[in-house]
């Protein structure tokens, strides 16, 4: 279990450090330059190039910023009154998360119910809610949902605010979001859990619990639910995808202040700095994901060490 | 003792009646893997309904709507702007005046232009690189997946923005994009069936014939995956989609005049306050195309390959 949990590591620094490498080259490729401002004079931009050693020989560039990534310094934005990008990160970041968190309770609750309904009642009336809701979560994305959300909820009823609003109680502002990022793990969750169920319905210790005169509840909760629920973990990572993703469009929609609309942002003002800061923070929030997916997965599978580790 | 003494003659025998031999027979006409496919997807209801709405929406994008829309996509004029659905403009007008029906199948065409170029990277790139990792094993295998595995740290859509801001955003530009971020789940696909294929009887009788790698791989390997990988490409068609229309929807992706199912979207949902039907009819065909792709996807995983079913 050590050996394979070292290798993981060992992959995971090796992937982050391509990463890196790789949006340093991408954002050193980007068009214009971050003080593409008429308003500057000459010797200002000069000034500027060199606080932020934009004019050192690139290789130089390249090591003094590996290291202070490795110090968890993402260097100064450009742009955002050049305060440092950790500190921007750390800040907008609790919001995105906060949203993130409440649209996986949002959808996993729903979720779990529908696919259980629908496993126990295979090919029954439930079954197919439970499929039309599954397909349609996914056919249905955040940004289509988003705005009706707000033409309805919060136009039309006045029930939510529209948008991101600094007077209003945060958690008026982030039901809207996390409802519309939440459809989407309702889909994943619910189909999971319902092909899980019916292959554990069919298992023959699930026959011995019946025919030892378990009732059918004893049954569904003690042999079938459990055993469908342990590989949940498999949809850890696809659920992170999407949250970024979608936290990418949905606080462009409600005009959150968080990480996706950093991004955003930082890309149309040319912020090299805090381009390449949150591609590291989503990159490295992926991996996070991604790793402990598979020693999740390894520790209650160990078919999957000797498959995955045994070279 | 009787028995014993009775003389075996010829007259004793007698050829058996040819009916009941018919029972060995194979009644029925052989039936081929697609058209064993078939016949399991016709009855899936669910996908037979999203073919034809595929097909119906495909004729409306390519021949029929540009056919019915009597103004052209692009056709500006300030003089009808914000109309709503009437006879004369069926979907209504935007901003500029352009009529909505014709533009919204030129967006959905652009949309399907990019994710099938998306879709046939997915096919060269994936498929070879899965094939040659899952065919030649050993330590290119395990260079391969390590790539694979840092790609897969990257998220999809981080890449496809990152390419879009130093690329020229533009139809061909978007589509390697999404298709160079996309790949890998194809690659990985086709490599645990080539590698699950390459140890069975059929495959050791063609090498011990004396066939090649790249003879198996043509005329045993991928053949034999056809099923995985068109399940694999229904299921990239959408997500090109989705992945552009997130692109357009921040911005990065399709650039005015021209416009995509996304860029509509995302014009619709700032003007939606006011003139609901820009939002309403582009996030519609959008879902009916996320909605029937999925479901045919899922048709056809259950038809053309009943051991991946779960």
């Amino acid at each position: 279990m050590l050996r394979f949990v070292g290798r993981r590591l060992i992959i995971m620094f090796i992937t982050l450090y391509l990463i890196i490498s790789l949006t340093w080259v991408m954002s050193k490729a980007l068009p214009g330059t971050p003080f593409a401002d008429d308003k500057l004079t000459p010797s200002s931009r000069e000034v500027l190039f060199e606080k932020y050693g934009l004019d050192d020989p690139l290789p130089v560039q390249y090591v003094r910023y590996m290291l202070n990534v490795a110090q968890g310094d993402l260097g100064n934005s450009f742009y955002f009154e050049s305060r440092p990008v950790t500190q921007i990160i750390l800040e907008q970041a609790p919001v995105s998360a906060f949203i993130g968190a409440q649209a996986i309770i949002f959808g996993l609750i729903p979720g779990l119910i529908l696919g259980v309904l629908a496993a126990l009642r295979h090919n029954g009336v439930l079954d197919y809610v439970g499929t039309t809701v599954a397909v349609g979560g996914i056919a249905v994305p955040s940004f289509v949902l988003g705005p009706i959300l707000q033409y309805w909820v919060g136009f039309q009823w006045g029930i939510l605010p529209i948008a991101w609003d600094p007077f209003a109680p945060q958690w008026t502002m982030s039901v809207m979001p996390s409802i519309s990022l939440s459809v989407f793990v309702t889909a994943i969750v619910a189909r999971y859990i319902r092909s899980e169920m019916l292959e554990v319905l069919g298992q023959d210790y699930v026959t011995l619990a019946k025919a030892k005169g378990l009732s059918w509840l004893a049954v569904v909760w003690k042999h079938v639910l459990r055993n469908s629920l342990i590989p949940l973990v498999t949809v850890l990572f696809p659920l992170m995808v999407g949250l970024i993703t979608g936290s990418i469009v949905i606080e462009q929609i409600f005009a959150v202040p968080g990480i996706g609309d950093l991004f955003v942002r930082s890309i149309f003002v040319n912020d090299y700095a805090t381009i390449l800061g949150t591609t590291i923070f989503f990159s490295v929030l992926f991996i996070l994901a991604y790793l402990v997916q598979d020693i999740l997965y390894a520790i209650i599978d160990p078919r999957i060490r000797v498959a995955g580790g045994g070279e | 003792m009787e028995m014993r003494d009775r003389e075996i003659t010829p007259e004793l025998f007698r050829p058996l009646d040819d009916g009941t031999r018919d029972s060995e027979k194979i009644t029925g006409p052989s039936i081929g893997f697609w058209r064993d496919s078939w016949i399991r997807l016709r009855k899936n209801r669910a996908a037979l309904v999203s073919l034809a709405l595929i097909v119906i929406l495909f004729a409306l994008a390519f021949a029929v709507g540009p056919m019915l829309a009597p103004f052209s996509a692009s056709d500006q004029d300030l003089a009808r702007r914000y109309q709503a659905p009437s006879g004369e403009f069926w979907f209504g007008t935007d901003e500029f005046g352009r009529d909505m029906f014709a533009r919204m199948w030129q967006g959905m065409r652009v949309s399907l232009y990019i994710a099938f170029i998306a879709a046939g990277l997915d096919l060269i790139v994936g498929v070879t690189f899965g094939a040659i990792s899952g065919l030649l094993g050993g330590k290119v295998d395990g260079v391969m997946q390590r790539f694979i595995e840092i790609l897969n740290g990257i998220p999809i859509l981080v890449v496809a923005i990152l390419a879009m801001v130093v690329l020229d955003p533009g139809i061909l530009t978007i589509s390697i994009a999404i298709g160079a971020a996309g790949w890998t789940p194809m690659a990985r696909l086709i490599r645990g069936r080539v590698i699950q294929l390459k140890d069975q009887e059929f495959t050791l009788a063609s090498r011990s014939l004396g066939a090649g790698n790249l003879r198996l791989l043509t005329k045993h390997l991928l053949p034999n995956s056809l099923g995985l990988i068109i399940i694999t490409l229904m299921l990239t068609i959408p997500s090109a989609i989705f992945t552009e229309a997130v692109l357009s929807f921040i911005g990065l992706g399709i650039q005015v005049p021209n416009a995509s199912l996304g860029s509509l979207i995302d014009a619709g949902a700032g003007d939606m306050r006011f003139y609901a039907y820009l939002l309403f009819f582009p996030a519609a065909v959008f879902c009916l195309l996320m909605l029937s792709f999925n479901l045919l996807a899922d048709g056809l995983r259950d038809a053309l390959d009943p051991r991946m079913r779960k």
